[in-house]
């Protein structure tokens, strides 16, 4: 039964991340790899590891996600925020 | 099988389709995440295999938890220099680029003549 | 990459893949039983959760050295040097009352993160990664604004946590060996070595978003 959950979430889990690669959109790849993150919270909350699961949820999943958010915003801009700005 | 042997041959999967990633993709954003994946494998082989009997073990769950907090921080720096290649050189790639130096060097004179 | 390189590199990743499965797979039991050698030098390391014990304790030098990688990082993108991301000037009234609303509950959620890693599942990296999503959040609903990368209090703040672990770690060198606690002190120790790593930590975690070069002089 648990072995079934197990590979249910392992597929989810190799899923998740292939279309992280391989969807065209790079917005779409960010919000799949924080969805990739959460997944991976469940896999370690299996493993009988809560503290990594904390520590993915918070950091790996929503800092990460966060700043590729970030990073996706700037690098689409027309004229990219990042440049020296004009005096 | 195990729980912990069935996320061990996950990682190892996950290790590999990171590393195709990084190896066959264009766009740098792309590569950077699949660099991420590739860390992720790592940890789960590493917590997986030490757990194939069934037993947790805090070892392995420490050394864990600590590549998570590494891998955030070469994750920003990566993403802070692909946003600065990007805003030098208005590309999101780094294949075949030629002198590089000649062509960030003109852009600089071409913003600084603007600007005057 | 040109085809014929890039069916080959498949190709390769594909029998690394399988190799790798036919390894871990097939791995014998293993020889040592590190679980057994923590539960059983559980009492004298100062915590009674194990995963806290290994990291502040007995592997507490990697958690050392990783403070140290954080901060590198971090020089590292002051030296790239990202200016401050432009107002965004949309007046969104839903975000500041739930960052006003949430922020000290994460607040007081990493404080308990924090105590409660002792005998918990939880500790020092975990509460600062809930405040620093807490700035996060501060900055994104724009009350917390980018800091300048001259100031000193956040100077002091990111070198701080790993300055009093270096303090420490010397103390004890002069003692015997290196960041080995004695066992009466150790919960101690482990506790103020926590703190300090926390604040640090957190600080150094949001700078990666809210740390930014000046605006150029004119």
């Amino acid at each position: 039964m648990s072995t079934a959950f197990d590979l249910l979430l392992a597929a989810a889990l190799l899923w998740s991340a292939w279309r992280t690669l391989a969807t065209p959109q790079i917005g779409r790849a960010v919000i799949l790899f924080i969805v990739f993150g959460l997944l991976l919270t469940l896999v370690w909350a299996r493993l009988d590891a809560p503290d990594i699961a904390l520590a993915e949820a918070a950091i790996g999943a929503g800092l990460t996600g966060a700043l590729l958010l970030d990073a996706v915003a700037a690098l689409r801009a027309r004229r990219p925020d990042d440049e020296e700005p004009r005096s | 099988m195990s729980a912990g042997l069935i996320y061990a041959a996950t990682g190892c999967l996950l290790f590999v389709l990171g590393l195709g990633g990084v190896l066959l993709l264009k766009a740098l954003l792309r590569r950077i995440l699949a660099f991420n994946l590739m860390g992720s494998g790592a940890f789960l082989v590493l917590v997986g295999l030490a757990q194939r009997d069934g037993t947790p073990d805090p070892v392995p769950q420490a050394m864990v938890l600590t590549g998570i907090v590494v891998a955030v921080a070469a994750t920003a720096l990566a993403l802070t220099l692909a946003r600065r290649w990007h805003a030098l050189t208005g590309r999101d790639d780094i294949a075949r680029v030629r002198d590089t130096g000649r062509r960030v060097r003109r852009k600089a004179n071409e913003r600084r003549k603007s600007a005057r | 990459m040109n085809p014929p390189i890039r069916s080959l590199t498949v190709v390769a990743l594909l029998g690394l893949a399988a190799a790798l499965l036919v390894a871990v797979l097939g791995l014998p039991p293993a020889p040592v039983k590190l679980a057994g050698e923590v539960a059983a030098n559980l009492g004298a390391s100062g915590v009674s959760h194990p995963v806290t014990a290994v990291l502040l304790n007995f592997r507490g030098y990697d958690t050392f050295l990783e403070v140290a990688v954080l901060i590198i990082a971090l020089l590292g993108m002051l030296a790239a040097g990202l200016p401050p991301p432009p107002p965004t000037g949309s007046r969104n009234a839903m975000l500041p009352t739930l960052a006003r609303l949430a922020v000290p509950l994460m607040v007081l959620a990493a404080v308990y993160l924090l105590w409660a890693g002792a005998f918990r599942p939880g500790g020092a990296f975990q509460a600062a990664a809930v405040l620093a999503a807490a700035a996060v959040l501060l900055h994104l609903a724009e009350i917390l604004a980018p800091w300048p990368r001259d100031r000193r209090g956040s100077r002091l703040a990111i070198a701080g946590g790993f300055l009093l672990f270096l303090a420490i770690a010397a103390a004890l060198l002069a003692n015997g060996g290196l960041l080995r606690y004695p066992p009466e002190h150790a919960g101690l120790l482990i506790v103020l070595i926590e703190s300090g790593l926390t604040v640090s930590l957190a600080v150094n975690l949001a700078a990666f978003f809210l740390l930014r070069a000046p605006e150029e002089q004119r």
